[in-house]
């Protein structure tokens, strides 16, 4: 490492900003990192699965933005991802789907100030011919309807939970799947007649699958907290990538795929 | 005649062509050297190898269109190939069950056929509980319990040790003499053939090469195989009255005819001497000693010259006699020692 | 199975010379290969809440999953049994075109992310499915999110076992005692019935273990497939999935009764197999 920090030493007052942590990826080439002036590293991003559309946009729109970083993502449960992070999975920014995943990560202080960058909220999901002809939130409860929910563990089952809770109905799923694009799929599969679902797993659903706006979605809103990492390896980068997703451009993306605004 | 065959089976290796006529009550063995076709022919009697031609008529019905289970024919397999997860008395059992009878009357008739083979009381013992011979005696007694028309038996004491083999042959030669049945057996022991057969088909290269009584094949072998087993010196020559004529060598024998013919003798026949010996016996040759080896009490002197041919000694005589190999010497042989016979 | 006691006693010198010296060239390898197999249950074990571990273990649903996991590996296993053991047969024993074509689908399941597998077995025996269709129109029966379909799920993932298990007990085997049993008037079924199948018995309880043991296992088919509901169809490796996600330490106990059931079953039945005469 010494050898080529003097071989390049033009890097070497940006790579002592940086704590030098960069370098050790060493994934990068000098020829790309002189012309980033120096900026050159690995931005390794932990999101809910929820976001692997949008992210992997705004990873190709910040690479084009910052050339020579290369942004890899780890998409999933959020609450698997919380798991990972505190048993010591190096990473740069935790993007997760609810509030109580990310506090796991804060209580544990691996994170600093957490920020609420988007909103997620619930849809009905039918498959699209709709065949138990379900249109608002209590055609859930008639035993006839055959539903899937997020298991409560999960966020998306959390919001089911309140949501149903505030419109005070008792319904008995099917089956309480283990993530929202595993229910989303039971109703794409017709297997189930309705579920709910975040938004945006409709949209991107590509109309196979109908979304049913209800009013009681608004008390189950989901907050989703971005964050960089206490020990990110990237360090300014990952700020910059946060930045990103909290910019406008970020934003747009993000309403796009259906998300709300905080 | 019970048993009418004409097996024709093609392996790479030979065609395997015979015809074969088994009375009720008749035993054949099937004698040659491996490979000779013997257990095919075993086997396309039983169903287990398909025939590429042929066909196989048991008391007058045609057996060769049935698969193995539905001929009646019992087989006792070279290594017996008791069911290893049943006892003696279900391996007997197996057969009458398979027809159909009574779980209670399977065993009552398995436990008389134990008891007939002299293993009332091995019943209950699994397969690897039992000694070579009494597998030998349960996997006859399980192929007489289905009742067959037809006995096939494939070598049925070469797994056996030298001294079971001898006690386990007589049996063997009663039960066969109570079967009424046809009995085919497959051997390459000269000696089992004699012993249990009535008739003896020699076949080589999968096609039969002589058969006769046990008696006749021993005393006119037509074969070096033959004359092998049987331990005979054989030539064949042109017979001219009362002599023969083979390659270069004139052998007087007390047979008259004339045309191609066997001569047969046996190798204690033959005398050895060290100078032309006195009186001139009419067959005599010069030969060259080939090799010594000891054969039973006496040995065996291999002799090279006008014909390769066994001479049986005794020690003595080879002590006296001064032998080593490459040594030239004088061979004589007694016309009345001699058999001929046309060929 | 073949060698009894006296011909052991036959050869007392050979056996005791080859246990002389133990080759370290195998028995390092052995030892690291045994604790890496056994380190990660010590984990288990070593970061279980012992404490409430009794009280957790206490908890219907618990017990209630427990319950699911064996009854449903059991069925899924007499189901493999049922299907598997014939196709071993015709695999080992049947000439036909395409043998080998089939005898690699036959491990497809294997290779499969089960998780493919249950999406797979939704799009034939789901209510939409090309099977499921039919079957929902004409007898009313839905499988996913049933029992039924949990075991549906377990069977497809864990049959490759049995099968290439019992197929290779039957190619091992001695069809020569087939023959045998043939000329005594034993019809394809007697002989497959009464004498292939006791003599392939050892490989035959060897991979419906296994098989068994793949059952009990089962996740990503199973949540896939028959989904995740207490008591019909939350088995327990669903459950530990499910705990994974806010509460490891339940997940530790879950995977601990599991594991303990999954021993004392499998240590029972080899003992039972192995010392069988």
């Amino acid at each position: 490492m010494v050898f080529r920090l003097s071989r390049w030493a033009v890097a070497l007052p940006v790579a002592l900003a940086l704590g030098l942590s960069g370098c050790g990826s060493g994934a990068t080439s000098p020829a790309s990192e002189a012309a980033s002036g120096g900026d050159a590293k690995e931005v390794t991003v932990f999101a809910a699965a929820s976001l692997t559309g949008t992210f992997t946009e705004l990873g190709k729109a910040f690479e084009a933005a910052h050339p020579g970083t290369t942004v890899r993502f780890n998409f999933g449960s959020s609450a698997t991802l919380a798991q990972q992070l505190v048993q010591g999975a190096p990473a740069d920014v935790f993007a997760a789907a609810s509030p109580a995943t990310m506090k796991t990560v804060t209580d544990a202080a691996l994170a600093g100030a957490p920020v609420t960058f988007v909103r997620n909220k619930l849809r009905i999901a039918v498959p699209a011919d709709n065949p138990a002809q379900v249109d608002e939130l209590k055609d859930l409860a008639d035993p006839e309807v055959k539903v899937a929910l997020c298991a409560e563990q999960v966020p998306c089952g959390a919001a089911a939970a309140r949501a149903l809770a505030a419109a005070g109905l008792k319904v008995t799923p099917v089956t309480l799947e283990q993530d929202v694009k595993a229910t989303l799929t039971k109703v794409r599969l017709g297997e189930v007649d309705a579920a709910l679902v975040y938004a945006t797993d409709v949209i991107a659903s590509d109309g196979k699958v109908t979304g049913i706006e209800f009013p009681e979605a608004d008390q189950a809103i989901n907050d989703y907290p971005i964050a960089t990492l206490a020990k990110a390896p990237a360090g300014e980068a990952a700020r910059q990538f946060v930045d990103l997703v909290l910019s406008r451009q970020g934003r747009d993306v993000l309403t796009e795929a259906g998300f709300e605004a905080p | 005649m019970t048993l009418r065959a004409r097996l024709v089976v093609n392996r790479p290796a030979f065609t395997l062509d015979l015809d074969l006529h088994v009375a009720a009550g008749e035993v054949v063995a099937l004698l040659g050297p491996n490979g000779a076709g013997k257990t095919t022919a075993l086997r396309a009697l039983a169903g287990l190898t398909r025939m590429s031609g042929g066909q196989i008529s048991l008391r007058g019905r045609p057996l060769h269109t049935l698969p193995a289970e539905s001929r009646p024919i019992g087989m006792v397999f070279q290594d017996y190939l008791l069911f290893p997860h049943l006892s003696a008395l279900d391996n007997v059992a197996f057969g009458p069950r398979c027809q159909g009878v009574s779980k209670a009357e399977s065993r009552r008739a398995a436990a008389a056929l134990l008891e007939r083979v002299g293993l009332a009381g091995r019943a209950s013992a699994r397969p690897a509980q039992l000694s070579g011979g009494q597998a030998q005696r349960v996997a006859l007694a399980r192929a007489l319990a289905v009742r067959p028309e037809l006995l096939l038996l494939d070598e049925p004491l070469a797994a056996l040790d030298a001294h079971t083999r001898l006690e386990v042959r007589s049996r063997l030669r009663r039960h066969l003499a109570d079967f009424d049945g046809a009995t085919v057996l497959v051997t390459h022991d000269p000696l089992d053939a004699m012993v249990l057969a009535d008739r003896l088909i020699v076949i080589e290269h999968g096609a039969i090469v002589q058969q006769g009584a046990p008696a006749e094949v021993a005393r006119r072998p037509r074969t070096d195989y033959v004359a092998r087993l049987v331990g005979l010196n054989l030539y064949r020559g042109t017979a001219d009255g009362g002599r023969v004529k083979v390659g270069e060598l004139l052998l007087h024998t007390c047979e008259q005819f004339d045309g191609p013919a066997f001569v047969a003798f046996p190798p204690a026949a033959v005398a050895l001497y060290r100078s032309r010996p006195d009186g001139s016996p009419r067959n005599l040759w010069r030969a060259t000693i080939d090799g010594i080896e000891r054969h039973g009490d006496n040995v065996r002197v291999h002799l090279d010259g006008p014909v390769t041919a066994f001479a049986d000694i005794t020690p003595a005589a080879v002590a006296d006699l001064d032998l080593t190999p490459g040594q030239r010497i004088w061979a004589s042989v007694k016309a009345t020692e001699t058999h001929a016979y046309p060929a | 199975m073949s060698s009894s006691a006296p011909e052991r006693l036959d050869l007392p010198g050979p056996r005791r010379e080859v246990s002389g010296r133990l080759p370290w060239m195998l028995v390092l390898p052995a030892v690291a290969g045994l604790v890496f197999l056994v380190l990660p249950l010590a984990g288990l074990l070593i970061r279980a809440p012992w404490p409430t571990l009794l009280e957790r273990l206490a908890e219907p649903q618990v017990l209630e999953a427990l319950r699911l996991s064996l009854v449903s590996a059991t069925v899924a296993t007499v189901v493999c049994l049922l299907l598997g053991v014939p196709l071993a047969w015709l695999l080992a024993r049947v000439e036909f075109p395409g043998r080998r074509l089939v005898r690699a689908l036959v491990t497809v399941p294997l290779v499969l992310p089960p998780v493919v597998g249950g999406v797979a077995l939704l799009l034939v025996l789901g209510r939409r499915g090309l099977v499921g269709q039919w079957l929902e129109a004409s007898f009313g029966i839905t499988l996913p999110f049933t029992t039924a379909g949990v075991i549906v799920a377990e069977a497809f993932v864990a049959m490759p076992f049995l099968v290439i298990s019992v197929e290779g007990a039957l190619r091992g085997a001695d069809r020569r005692f087939e023959e045998a049993a043939a000329t005594l008037g034993a019809s394809r079924w007697t002989v497959f019935r009464r004498v292939t199948l006791p003599m392939v018995m050892p490989g035959v309880v060897a991979g419906a273990v296994l098989c068994w043991a793949r059952a009990l296992g089962e996740f990503g088919a199973t949540i896939t497939f028959a989904g995740n509901f207490p008591g019909t169809t939350r088995t327990m490796p669903l459950a530990v999935y499910l705990a994974l996600e806010t509460e490891p330490e339940a997940a530790i106990v879950l995977s601990l009764v599991l594991l303990a059931v999954s021993v004392v079953i499998l240590a029972s039945l080899r003992d039972r197999w192995v010392s069988a005469p």
